[in-house]
């Protein structure tokens, strides 16, 4: 195919009236495996996007502008080649910034680490860059993912693109609002205690947390080893189910993985949902607003009208969640951000934020002497029983569906000077780390224009019968078309 | 579970953080809440029950001895505040207080 | 009053293996420039996460397994946290509450009465960075060398079984031994690839109390700072004198840690503050606990090899060697496994002689020569070859020697190196030609032997020497003198 041939059937965006804004990562995929558009002229409109609305929504703390052109580049090189390319080749993804890139500035939204430029890419980032996936840029979080809101970053909360005057939730609150805003088509998260559900729900996304030990955390700034689970937020389920596919398996540098995985999570998605057992855990449902228990009931209703079975499960110990997490996740983090002494890389520990330090002392303490047992090693009992509370639901159901968030997106303030109130935010999202066990976020409706979401849970790596259940679901309603006025 | 007022002096001092006497007084009291809310695990009843380990039950992961290369000396001094003729460099310590 | 010593250790061994405990780094740091063995997880980078060594866990049971401990069959590392320069995460990953190795023993000897002494546990943990100190434009700063961070370390703390600074040399010796024969560790002091950490207190004791109700002192002073097994007996020997003053003067001795100081010959107080450390142990997440089937214990066993003590019983037992050279013979391995080896290619069942050339010249020249047996290239069949060589006649005793020296230090067999050196001893029909010269040459002489002048025949075998070069065996060329002047 000669060069010539090659630029005449490179329409532009404008010439085939694509509205970038508008296109899932498979859409994208085919116009550019069918050279119907060039990765670099994708690329270069999603840039621009993404700069332009940093101002407003600050969903970016670096912006790779010369990198991603570079990549994209090199795409068209090969797809002008007749390379056969993964789905996600020449796709603008963004990466939460706590995932080290090579030589690209990496933050995980703190001073301390505000000049770091990792020597090594995170296991996770080289897996997708060997797919060939656009690196647009890192995202905002609350510093070191202490967070449920993006109002604990020292670069600035990022807004919601649905509501500027609302959070976009946290901790991935800039890997949400990035993708929402159609800034990229995939953004990466980590969720510890919901931070990458709680931010899908605020802002209309699907987003998804593995099973513990599924996706390699190696290379990823971490919070709490024991519960921090390395997932990715899109608009729609098939795509989240082919950034599956490249993220998941074992790694050889992350001790907690195992090769427990489907090879490729979109190939069965439509299966549909007949006959399927879904639990709704009364737990989730007593004391739930009565509007957002009514959009979520009204989702279980669609499902059922789909050929589902729903049935009310008991999950006891979910009151004892935030009080068992709170204990556990500080008392890590008080481990793992010992390293950041502006010794060997960064600034030093002064630098750290009033909630970073909250946390470091509180984990100090229940580890410490005289309190260990009384802390620690008593969360980590009853943790098992939360994690039973969970396999003997599975016994009677095949998924367990619940809300994400006890309220809607909440305005920028509004818990911010009152950590133990923020913390309660977490109230549906922390069993599911606690336990291991997945939760796929997906659009549930919207009330008062703002998005809610709807969790879908299933046993140890059913990340499969997951995607089926909220595929299902997405095909009747079909919540990701509607986009925020930006 | 003990009624417990955090010692914050000596906590920040174990987590290696300086904390002006505000930021303490103000922690104290949050901290005071939080664990006040998390003690309610106390009624939960764990005779018998083992804590929780590897959470999907994972044993035995390990490598064989060999090795492979290492970092330049360039790469990791990269990140360095203060290096000097290939150390990392920091104020005197002093080895009295070493722990180990 | 008097005191008796109440004295354990602590010590520390490098494990010997090829690799970092949690990276693939070469753990061979020895003599690298710094900061060249580093890589995110050794440095403690953000993200970085650590992969088990399986060889330096083998190590590690083995060396329990060699100290008679209880072998744990479910075993995990937990994190020690405290912050330190030289300590990259801010932790390090350590065992806590399941060590691999528990309550063991060794035995030790002195002047001929073997003690035992307890081990309470052995377990695996990493190393921390090196700091040095210097002063660079007058500002004194401390500098950080990451090469050793993340080097297995083995951890064996004893029981305070020891009652003087003889004993705790004695023990020290004997794991360092031990650690060599299993072939783990170099365990060298200078290296530092071995420290010990004596702890010593004082219990007072009565003549009219027996040892036995005399409780255990409620504080212990640990000693640091201590590079070679002198200085450990001449710390703990000043230790125990600075102790006994204290209580002599009714006054209490605090727990502390203290260094010794080399320059000054006396330990010196390194804390100002007394501060127990709250390190908050914890399982260390990101390593999977370990779980050990049944036949592992065996199979471990079975890569020990004869341990020291059963080594000196056997050669006891089955070789004609006096107690003080099977001591010398079985102090190193390599030295016992090339005397055996020796002994079986040698084949004439003279085990003293053989043993006797390893203790007086192998071992004499290795020394002289600064080298250990492991740098040589002799074989032990060589040595053999020698010893037939000197029965046969081809060389005297004396010249075997010189050979000797040259096959150390070449590794070149004994035949060519007696080519070499153009050393052979006379025939001894040659001999006889030599002994009919000199007695045609020098007929006074005889005729003066013959009318009982007995120098007369130290005359004549002179001659033969001088004739010879050196290459005549006195003896042979005595007796056939003597029988050629009978006739």
């Amino acid at each position: 195919m000669t060069s010539k041939g090659n630029f005449r059937r490179r329409l532009t965006l404008y010439k085939l009236m694509i509205d970038p804004q508008k296109l899932t990562i498979q859409e994208a995929s085919e116009l550019i495996a069918e050279k119907k558009i060039s990765a670099v002229e994708l690329n270069q409109s999603f840039l621009e996007r993404a700069k332009k609305l940093n101002a407003k929504l600050n969903s970016f703390i670096t912006i790779c502008r010369d990198e991603a052109l570079k990549q994209a580049k090199k795409v068209d090189e090969l797809i002008a080649g007749n390379q056969s390319l993964n789905p996600l080749a020449g796709i603008p993804i963004a990466f939460k910034d706590l995932f080290s890139t090579k030589g690209i500035k990496t933050t995980a939204g703190s001073k301390v680490l505000e000049n770091y430029a990792p020597a090594y890419n995170a296991t996770v980032v080289k897996k997708l860059l060997d797919e060939n996936v656009i690196c647009i840029g890192k995202t905002n979080l609350d510093a070191w993912g202490h967070g449920s809101s993006g109002e604990n970053s020292d670069f600035g909360p990022t807004k919601n693109p649905y509501d500027s005057s609302k959070v976009a939730g946290g901790s991935s609150s800039g890997s949400a609002a990035a993708v929402a805003s159609a800034a990229c088509l995939a953004s990466t998260g980590t969720d510890t205690g919901g931070s990458i559900r709680l931010p899908s729900a605020f802002c209309n996304l699907v987003g998804l947390k593995p099973t513990y030990g599924l996706v390699s955390r190696s290379g990823i700034i971490a919070m709490a080893s024991s519960l921090d689970c390395i997932g990715h937020l899109t608009k729609t389920v098939y795509d989240n189910a082919l950034v599956l596919n490249t993220t998941a398996g074992k790694d050889f540098f992350d001790s907690t993985t195992q090769e427990n995985r489907v090879g490729d999570y979109t190939k069965n998605i439509n299966r549909g949902v007949k006959n399927l057992k879904i639990g709704l855990p009364k737990e989730y449902f007593g004391n739930l607003d009565k509007d957002i228990k009514e959009k979520t009931l009204a989702a279980v209703k669609t499902l059922e009208k789909l050929g589902a079975k729903i049935e009310e499960v008991s999950l006891p110990h979910t009151k004892y969640g935030v009080a068992t997490y709170y204990i556990i996740q500080p008392s890590e983090v008080s481990s793992n951000l010992a390293r950041y002494d502006g010794i060997r890389f960064g600034f030093g520990r002064e630098k750290f934020g009033s909630e970073a330090k909250r946390r470091i002392i509180l984990g100090t303490f229940t580890l410490s002497s005289g309190y260990y047992d009384a802390y620690y090693l008593k969360a980590m009992k009853v943790r098992r029983l939360i994690k039973e509370d969970f396999e003997k639901a599975f016994e009677k159901v095949d998924v367990i569906i619940c809300p994400t968030s006890p309220t809607l997106p909440f305005k920028i303030g509004e818990k911010s000077d009152d950590p133990l109130k923020m913390y309660l935010s977490d109230i549906f999202v922390v069993n599911q780390n606690l336990a291991g066990v997945p939760s796929l976020n997906v659009p549930c409706g919207f009330i008062n224009g703002l998005p809610l979401g709807m969790q879908i849970v299933g046993r140890h790596f059913s990340e499969e019968l997951l995607y089926q259940v909220g595929y299902a679901h997405e095909q009747e309603t079909k919540f990701y078309e509607r986009r925020p006025e930006l | 579970m003990p009624k417990v007022k955090i010692d914050i002096e000596h906590v920040a001092k174990l987590a290696s953080l300086k904390l002006s006497a505000e930021q303490q007084r103000k922690l104290e009291k949050q901290l005071s809440e939080i664990l006040s809310y998390v003690g309610q695990l106390e009624e939960v009843n764990t005779n018998n029950i083992e804590p929780i380990g590897q959470i999907t039950g994972l044993e035995n992961v390990t490598r064989e001895d060999e090795t492979a290369p290492s970092f330049t000396q360039e790469a990791a001094l990269k990140n360095a505040s203060r290096q000097h003729n290939g150390f990392f460099e920091v104020d005197a310590v002093f080895t009295e207080n070493s722990p180990e | 009053m008097n005191y008796e010593p109440v004295i354990g250790l602590e010590v520390h061994i490098e494990l010997e293996t090829k690799s970092k405990m949690f990276c693939r780094c070469s753990a061979d740091y020895f003599t690298a420039k710094p900061n060249t063995h580093t890589c995110p997880v050794c440095l403690g980078l953000p993200g970085a996460m650590p992969v088990a060594n399986k060889k330096a866990i083998e190590y590690a049971q083995k060396f329990g397994i060699a100290l008679g401990c209880h072998f744990l069959l479910k075993s995990k590392f937990d994190r020690k946290n405290y912050f330190y320069p030289d300590l990259a995460k801010g932790f390090q990953i350590s065992q806590y509450e399941m060590p691999f190795s528990q309550r063991g023993s060794l035995e030790i000897v002195i002047d001929d009465q073997s003690k035992k002494i307890g081990i309470t546990r052995a377990h695996l943990e990493e190393d921390t960075g090196k700091l040095t100190h210097a002063q660079i434009k007058g500002k004194k700063v401390t500098l950080i060398d990451f090469n050793r961070s993340g080097v297995p370390l083995l951890e064996i703390v004893s029981e305070p079984d020891m009652k003087s600074a003889l004993e705790a040399k004695a023990y020290a010796q004997k794991l360092q031994q031990i650690a060599r024969y299993l072939g783990v560790s170099n365990a060298d002091m200078e290296e530092g690839s071995m420290r010990i950490e004596p702890n010593v207190s004082l219990r007072r004791v009565s003549k009219s109390q027996s040892v036995k109700v005399s409780k255990l002192p409620d504080y212990k002073v640990e000693l640091k700072n201590i590079n070679s097994f002198r200085f450990a007996q001449k710390a703990i020997n000043f230790e125990i004198e600075r102790q006994s003053k204290l209580l002599d003067k009714g006054e209490r001795v605090s727990q502390e840690t203290r260094g010794w100081n080399e320059k000054e010959n006396k330990t010196v107080s390194q804390r100002s503050k007394e501060e127990a450390h709250d390190y908050r142990y914890f399982p260390e997440p990101d390593l999977p606990p370990l779980g050990f089937g049944s036949s592992r214990k065996a199979e471990i066993t079975k890569t020990i090899p004869e341990l020291p003590d059963k080594k000196f019983e056997r050669f006891k037992k089955q070789y004609d060697i006096n107690q003080d050279d099977v001591q010398i013979l079985t102090a190193d391995k390599k030295i016992a496994d090339f005397f055996e080896e020796a002994n079986e290619a040698y084949r004439k069942k003279d085990s003293k002689k053989v043993a006797n050339w390893i203790t007086g010249e192998l071992l004499r020249r290795l020394n002289e020569q600064g080298k250990s047996i492991s740098e040589i290239e002799l074989l032990p069949a060589s040595l053999a070859e020698l010893l037939y060589l000197i029965d046969k006649g081809d060389i005297t005793q004396n010249q075997a020697k010189e050979v000797f020296e040259q096959m150390i230090i070449t590794g070149k067999g004994a035949q060519l190196v007696i080519k070499t050196l153009g050393v052979q001893q006379m025939t001894q029909l040659d001999l006889q030609k030599l002994v009919d010269k000199i007695i045609a040459q020098n007929n006074k002489a005889v005729e003066d032997y013959k009318a009982g002048k007995v120098a007369s025949l130290g005359f004549l075998i002179g001659q033969i020497q001088r004739e010879a070069k050196g290459q005549a065996d006195a003896n042979l060329a005595k007796n056939l003198l003597l029988e050629k002047l009978k006739k």
